[in-house]
């Protein structure tokens, strides 16, 4: 089980002082906390990939390259990397570069995006975005996977004789998640491919990614990369805590309510009942993470959002600190005591059907 | 046993739109219960998910008592809606609890529509303004809509209540469109998510050329 930090990246102003960071201080704020995300013995650190203001975000694998130079251990990921509107070649030779100067510590969440206007900036159109996912990460395997890829599609300039260098480090390509909220197409891709499913959980009630995860597995055994139960899933949450809970309450609540996308709407407790967000105790962040695994399965990777809504640095590396404290080791013994053997801990790609769908 | 959701966008306790919808609803049942069918009615005033709509518009999911009323709507068989007039057209209200509702959940769905307003002169609102949002849905609305202006709720022609006439001419439309067709045919189950063509039918669909 790997658990993990992932931003979205927003700068939004801190609700207490009146003050916004500066894109710069939030890009090095986004390094202290990767740093601390190591430091505390988490797994994970994962960027969004955002287009226009208020978010930083646009170059994942600078940022994760400068923080690979920092860090030892911890996996750089990304939450998300835009398959419908970055070029598939690009992302074969960022990704695979990003493997070689992090030894190979590098895996992706491919998504969407969620911002009309980004697919007409980049020459795409919004309509387009399930064929663009479905054709991009099928040439992108192949550019993986294949030394020399001839490829013909719909949407981009053919390809012959092109070889994506640098090749994937030791010949092993990142591993790939595919993230949706609401489509049974990513969960099937993810399924045929024996790659990973990220259910973002934040914004939505679980009854909804239980049937988004439900179809994945059942695809994912249905192409025999292995029981339903060992498909590769991964999770979004969020938590906001103190050592006491009353306490958590009262520092988390202006934030909440001034959040980009929930703010000036449900209250923080009716938000808490319907979504994954904990603000609370450790004990209760413990408990509502085990319940995700309760509700949707057995799973491998567990990533938390953090650092939104204005939250200053010093409160995002002290939340850090309390988890690594209290939080971390608990979850992790439970985890372990409840996985069956044969559930994969960590992400690791099914035995791979690639080539049936290589033209 | 028809399922029947009336949705009434109307704000006061009592309001004339509440007051419009049970009239109507009245007269789809004993249109419906001379043809030998049995409804079952399900009164939905949106002024108590008022709030639930608009958490709803801000966080992209209904609260829990907002998602039960919409799967009542989307599971009928049948809709009798009635918003009053504000500013020349449905209510903000009664727009805000359509625009929460997928807008493919209602496809084919048999709709009477109502409105209720402080003039007479505000009739055409039902034509020009609410035929559209359910044509956009694609419902099937009967082609009688029912409008309520004050005096309608007071003065009768000779034996009977014009408004009552009118009342039971669309509660004949919606029966009749109703009676001996199977219900919702097409349209899926509220909720289920349907699952993906195969992966290499979707790769295939891009490649295939197009006419």
């Amino acid at each position: 089980m790997e658990i993990g930090v992932f931003t979205v990246s927003d700068v939004t102003r801190n609700p207490l002082t009146g003050e916004t960071p500066t894109e710069g201080e939030r890009i090095k704020a986004a390094v202290a906390i990767a740093k601390k995300v190591e430091e505390i013995g988490m797994d994970v650190y994962a960027t969004g990939e955002h287009h226009n203001p208020p978010f930083y975000a646009s170059s994942p694998t600078t940022l994760l390259g400068y923080i690979a130079a920092q860090t030892e251990r911890i996996t750089l990921s990304t939450s998300t990397t835009l398959i419908t509107t970055n070029d598939p070649v690009k992302i074969a030779e960022d990704f695979a570069t990003l493997q070689h100067l992090a030894d190979g510590r590098v895996d992706l969440i491919l998504g969407r995006g969620n911002t009309a206007p980004v697919y007409p900036w980049f020459g795409k159109n919004q309509q387009d975005s399930v064929e663009l996912t479905i054709e991009n990460y099928n040439l992108l395997r192949q550019l993986w996977d294949n030394d020399v890829v001839n490829w013909d599609g719909k949407y981009r300039t053919p390809l012959r004789n092109f070889t994506s260098t640098p090749r994937p480090l030791g010949g092993v390509p990142p591993f790939v998640w595919h993230g949706s909220i609401r489509t049974p197409e990513v969960a099937e891709i993810a399924a045929y491919f024996g790659d990973g499913f990220f259910a973002n959980n934040i914004f939505w009630p679980k009854e909804h990614y239980q049937q988004l995860i439900g179809l994945y597995r059942e695809r994912y055994a249905h192409y025999g990369h292995g029981t339903a139960d060992q498909a590769i899933v991964g999770l979004g949450g969020q938590f906001f805590m103190a050592r006491k809970s009353q306490d958590a309450v009262k520092e988390f609540r202006p934030f909440f309510d001034n959040a980009p996308v929930y703010g000036h709407g449900p209250t923080m407790e009716s938000f808490m009942d319907q979504t994954p967000l904990t603000v609370g105790s450790p004990q209760e962040v413990i408990e509502k993470t085990l319940s995700f695994q309760e509700f949707f399965g057995d799973y491998q990777r567990q990533l938390f959002l953090i650092d939104h809504a204005g939250l200053p640095l010093k409160t995002v590396l002290n939340q850090l600190d309390l988890f690594g404290e209290l939080v971390l080791p608990e979850l992790r013994a439970e985890f372990a005591k409840r996985r069956p053997a044969h559930v994969p801990d960590g992400p690791v790609r099914a035995k791979q059907k690639v080539g049936a769908a290589a033209g | 046993m028809t399922k029947v959701a009336v949705i009434t966008a109307g704000l006061g306790v009592p309001s004339s739109s509440r007051m419009l919808a049970d009239q109507l609803s009245d007269a789809l049942n004993t249109e419906l219960s001379l043809s030998g069918q049995n409804t079952t009615v399900d009164v939905l005033e949106l002024r108590d998910y008022a709030v639930d709509i608009a958490q709803h518009l801000v966080t992209g999911f209904a609260p829990p008592a907002l998602a039960a009323a919409i799967r009542n709507v989307t599971d009928a068989d049948a809709l009798i809606v009635v918003s009053p007039v504000f500013s020349g057209s449905y209510s903000g209200l009664f727009k805000s609890f359509f625009d929460v509702i997928d807008n493919t959940a209602l496809e084919g769905m048999p709709v009477l529509m109502g409105a209720t307003g402080g003039s007479a002169r505000h009739a055409l609102v039902l034509e020009h303004a609410m035929r559209p949002l359910f044509s956009y849905l694609r419902t099937r609305v009967v082609p009688t809509a029912v409008y309520a202006a004050p005096q309608d709720w007071g003065a009768a022609d000779d034996d009977e209540p014009a408004l009552e006439q009118r009342s039971r001419r669309a509660a004949r439309e919606l029966a009749a469109m109703l009676v001996g067709r199977p219900v919702n045919p097409s349209r899926p189950a509220s909720d289920r998510m349907e699952p993906s063509a195969p992966f290499e039918d979707l790769l295939a669909r891009i490649q295939a050329p197009t006419s």
